[in-house]
């Protein structure tokens, strides 16, 4: 049994209104030297298999099926081993 | 002519269509469960507006895994004519039925408001009602309404007039400050190449009888009708 923790980012160039707004908020509130704030998606997920190699697959194929918009998402993930 | 209008869990401007081709156009039309697998006999589909699946994980994304979503696959590749408003557009982009994804408004506010379009291709089926420049009055209603592209695809939009409507002003201009939602080119609406399926995040159907406001969004349910009236013939 694995647990899938896939993190879900804007691709460089695509906007970021979300993170232009997070930004602004610490900047106004008095915080330093906040550079610039992406936002994302994360996702978790048990997967009941016991081969990593396939699990990778399957989470490759469920990523770019349905987990993430290739037009504008980037995603990487890891895999923990559970009981 | 013979419409069907596609229900998803959580479509919400099904009547709306239902009504605006109905009563407006004078056409036949019938909903059409998402679960369904058979759309034999209807000239145009319709996937209308809402927030099919709650807009869990992407607008559209999940919609699009729909049974009935292979048959209008199907049904576009045989030439029908698709027309997706708003959450429909966003289901056909994720389907990959067009080019491009959408992303939050710029200013992250959902906005619903009338606004002007113009018309930038009018020898579609959509549009032949319309002249080249025409401005239309017609709503939008969306959070995620922000049209993305990649320069690649943008430039072959460009090229093959695939970019079917434009948010302007009321005198045609367009400029930054009428772009409501922070669309790439200003963009509102496009078809694919074959030009047989159109995505568009205006209302047409909420802009159909001067009660609401306007009456240009008949012109593209006009439009469909006069092209399908060709092509049966």
């Amino acid at each position: 049994m694995f647990k899938v923790k896939i993190y879900i980012n804007l691709k460089e160039g695509v906007a970021d209104p979300q993170g232009a707004t997070i930004k602004h908020a610490l900047d106004s509130i008095g915080y330093q030297k906040i550079g610039k704030v992406k936002t994302g998606k994360y996702l978790q997920l048990e997967l009941d298999m016991h081969d990593k190699n396939k699990a990778r697959e399957q989470i490759e194929d469920m990523c770019q099926k349905i987990l993430v918009n290739p037009v504008i998402e980037n995603y990487e993930y890891q895999i923990e081993e559970i009981k | 002519m013979r419409f069907g209008v596609i229900m998803f869990p959580g479509s919400n401007c099904d009547y709306d269509c239902w009504w605006a081709i109905k009563e407006v156009t004078g056409e036949e039309v019938d909903f059409i469960w998402h679960k369904e697998e058979n759309i034999t006999g209807f000239d145009c589909i319709v996937l209308p507006g809402g927030f099919s699946y709650g807009d869990y994980l992407r607008t559209g994304a999940i919609a699009r895994f729909s049974p009935i979503m292979k048959k209008v696959k199907e049904f576009a590749e045989r030439g029908g004519l698709v027309v997706g408003i708003c959450n429909g557009f966003q289901i056909l982009l994720e389907a990959g039925f067009l080019p491009g994804a959408m992303r939050k408004n710029k200013h992250l506010l959902f906005i619903c408001k009338y606004i002007h379009l113009r018309v930038e291709n009018p020898h579609t089926a959509f549009t032949n009602l319309c002249k080249k420049g025409q401005i239309l009055r017609i709503p939008i209603a969306h959070f995620e309404g922000n049209y993305y592209a990649t320069p690649d695809t943008l430039s072959t939009l460009q090229k093959k007039s695939q970019i079917i409507f434009r948010y302007c002003n009321k005198e045609g201009e367009i400029t930054d400050e009428v772009n409501p939602n922070g669309s790439l080119d200003a963009i509102a609406g496009v078809c694919n190449e074959r030009g047989n399926i159109l995505g568009m995040m205006p209302h047409p159907e909420r802009s159909c009888e001067s009660i609401l406001g306007s009456e240009d969004g008949k012109l593209i349910w006009k439009s469909i009708v006069t092209s399908l009236k060709r092509i049966k013939k």
